[in-house]
């Protein structure tokens, strides 16, 4: 075997020696994941990669596998097989969801999921970045640096008005801000949101696109849209998922034009 | 911004009622009952002492559950067993000062020991003969019990009714073990015929009434206990795992600590009310693991209110009140009332009393601050 083929051999993503990834300069690296459920398969030989800073949306149909790649990201699913890669080397099929979130992972709900019963500022308070054992919340204070980060956030939510009102009484939009505003606060280095526009109006919908990609700028953020427009508006490297797997990856402009997700989209 | 008076704000007054009222309890009670003639009309009767003894233990039984049920979302059907643990602790060291006055003159061996035949003292007898040991084990058993079970049963995310069912289990299993005579816990008869505590006699009202002022101690040092986690930082974690418990685990919170953590603490609080009441009623048996009784301590909280610390140690006192005049005054009805009113209390009054009043009170703009109401809430994805 020449020194050449050797090389080549060792950067193929096959290769799995996670010292020498292959992918060392991704934030996430998913290769050939499949999960099944009851024969059904959610997800279908996936794999998937985002580089460091990068903002990915995400789209495909009903279906498509959107949800379950998220749920195997963040611990919540184990794939059947394949691999998850956080960072360049961290084996994400190996940590359960706390430990995930603790590496650097947030996530962002489908349906806006806040603790309804307790108020913004407390909300972002428990997703603050920080020790999370018991005793530490026990004598915990907050320090001038953390309430100033939370006003700080409060700002970019545009929620600094609401944060004595309980989550619950917020209007959906302000559910879904004050979900980005819990990432914020967590400071993951990978965001995952699912659906960020979903029931929102059209404002609203613009100011959340502006909002992400504001964060992107000191953040991985992959996106899962259906929203076309806000697609666009996000501006970014879309990958199209369909039947658990990668159908096809570009900019927008380019997708459109491709048969195949035409076909997927407006084919049925 | 002060954020501990942004979270306690408005409940603060609560909480100093809550005190002043036990505290006062605590102090009349016995007073009135010491230092006055019978012939006065504030004379607090010998008998009422020990059975609103008894009613402040209940108090705090249900303070310990209304913590892990009211914001953790821990519904357990079998905090009995933590109760009547530390209450068998309690038995054992009472137990071990009789001495030689028991029927049978044996100075070491309890008579029912005796009555089996059996020649020494099993080892998990040993050291209760020592106060400070006792105590130790009144804290220690249920806590430790409540540890290993906790430990597995939310390490296995076991949740919801399925978690209630296997603590209704837990105590149903303790019945069945501490019924038999071979566990050297005087089977069906439990522990009584007690004589005295630290040298005092438990039938002089003297002891009683001391016993009376502990048991109020304890319920508001429990109290103010429970009222320095919940509004800790610990505090608004359980309610959100009570609320998101997914959403929680995704923060980066390892639920199953906290959860194993609360439903420690609570055990223990429920092991000292079980110390607290064995030597004011006079005796412990296995019934006190049936899981009806377990049952009845969720319908006080439920009738208290779930998630107002002080409306479960409220709902404790009224319901065994209504209890002792029912089952003194109609018998038969006890049970169809217990179960009508904790329908009428899930139909008609969902939050409890202290929930309703607290609901009234905020629609009343100006008088009071609205109140954070606890509330469940689906999780998704689950």
């Amino acid at each position: 075997m020449s020194e050449a083929q050797l090389s080549e051999a060792l950067s193929q993503p096959a290769a799995t020696a996670p010292d020498v990834h292959p992918a060392a300069d991704t934030i996430l690296y998913m290769d050939g994941v499949t999960v099944s459920f009851d024969g059904f398969k959610a997800l279908n030989n996936l794999s998937l990669y985002v580089k460091e800073g990068e903002l990915r949306a995400i789209i495909g149909p009903n279906g498509a596998g959107k949800t379950t790649m998220m749920d195997v990201i963040t611990g919540k699913t184990r794939p059947d097989s394949g691999e998850v890669f956080f960072n360049g080397g961290l084996d994400l099929t190996k940590l359960d969801e706390a430990a995930i979130a603790n590496l650097g992972i947030g996530r962002k709900f489908q349906k806006p999921t806040v603790f309804e019963s307790q108020s913004v500022f407390d909300n972002l308070e428990l997703a603050q970045k920080g020790r999370r054992d018991v005793f530490t919340g026990l004598f915990a204070r907050l320090s001038g640096e953390q309430r100033d980060h939370i006003e700080r956030v409060l700002e970019r939510i545009a929620l600094t008005e609401h944060v004595g009102r309980l989550a619950g009484n917020l209007s959906h939009g302000q559910k879904q801000w004050l979900e980005i505003g819990m990432l914020l606060m967590q400071d993951p280095e990978l965001l995952l949101v699912d659906e960020p526009a979903a029931g929102m109006t059209d404002a609203e919908t613009a100011k959340t696109a502006e909002m992400l990609q504001e964060i992107a700028r000191d953040h991985s953020v992959v996106v899962v849209e259906h929203d076309m427009e806000f697609i666009k508006a996000l501006n970014c490297h879309v990958t199209v998922l369909h039947e658990g797997s990668v159908l096809a990856e570009g900019s927008l402009e380019s997708l459109q034009t491709n048969q195949h997700v035409i076909e997927v989209y407006l084919g049925r | 911004m002060n954020f501990g008076r942004f979270i306690l704000g408005g409940t603060d007054r609560t909480a100093l009622i809550v005190l002043v009222f036990i505290l006062g309890f605590g102090i009349l009670v016995p007073v009135l009952n010491l230092m006055t003639p019978e012939s006065s009309p504030v004379h607090v009767p010998s008998y009422l002492v020990p059975l609103i003894g008894k009613y402040l233990t209940y108090g705090l039984l249900a303070l310990s559950v209304g913590l892990i049920w009211g914001y953790a979302g821990i519904l357990s059907l079998g905090h009995g067993a933590f109760f009547a643990l530390g209450g068998y602790a309690m038995g054992m060291y009472l137990m071990r000062q009789i001495g030689d006055r028991g029927v049978y003159g044996n100075p070491i061996l309890p008579d029912f020991m005796v009555f089996l035949n059996w020649k020494e003292l099993p080892w998990y007898w040993y050291g209760f003969d020592a106060f400070p040991f006792a105590l130790l084990m009144v804290v220690l058993v249920p806590g430790a019990l409540a540890l290993v079970f906790g430990w597995f049963a939310f390490r296995s995310r076991v949740t919801g009714v399925y978690l209630s069912i296997i603590t209704q289990a837990m105590t149903f299993a303790l019945l069945l073990a501490f019924f038999r005579n071979d566990m050297g816990f005087g089977g069906n008869n439990g522990l009584t015929d007690f004589k005295d505590l630290l040298g005092f006699d438990l039938q002089a009202d003297g002891t009683r009434a001391g016993l009376f002022a502990a048991s109020a101690v304890m319920l508001i040092l429990a109290y103010l206990l429970c009222r320095w986690i919940i509004g800790s930082k610990v505090g608004r974690v359980l309610i959100a795992i009570r609320d998101a418990e997914s959403r929680t685990r995704f923060l980066g919170y390892r639920v199953e600590y906290y959860k194993l953590f609360v439903f420690t603490v609570s055990a223990m609080l429920a092991g000292i009310a079980g110390a607290l009441y064995v030597p004011q009623v006079g005796i412990i048996n296995p019934s006190e693991f049936s899981p009806a009784n377990s049952i009845e301590i969720v319908i006080w909280v439920a009738v208290g209110g779930r998630g107002y610390l002080h409306g479960a140690i409220l709902g404790a006192v009224l319901v065994n009140y209504a209890k002792t005049y029912l089952t003194g005054a109609a018998p038969d009805i006890w049970l169809f009332f217990l179960g009508g009113l904790f329908i009428a209390v899930t139909v008609l009054m969902p939050k409890g009393i202290v929930g309703t009043l607290d609901q009234a009170k905020s629609r009343l703009p100006g008088l009071f601050k609205p109140k954070a109401a606890p509330r469940a809430q689906e999780v998704p994805g689950e």
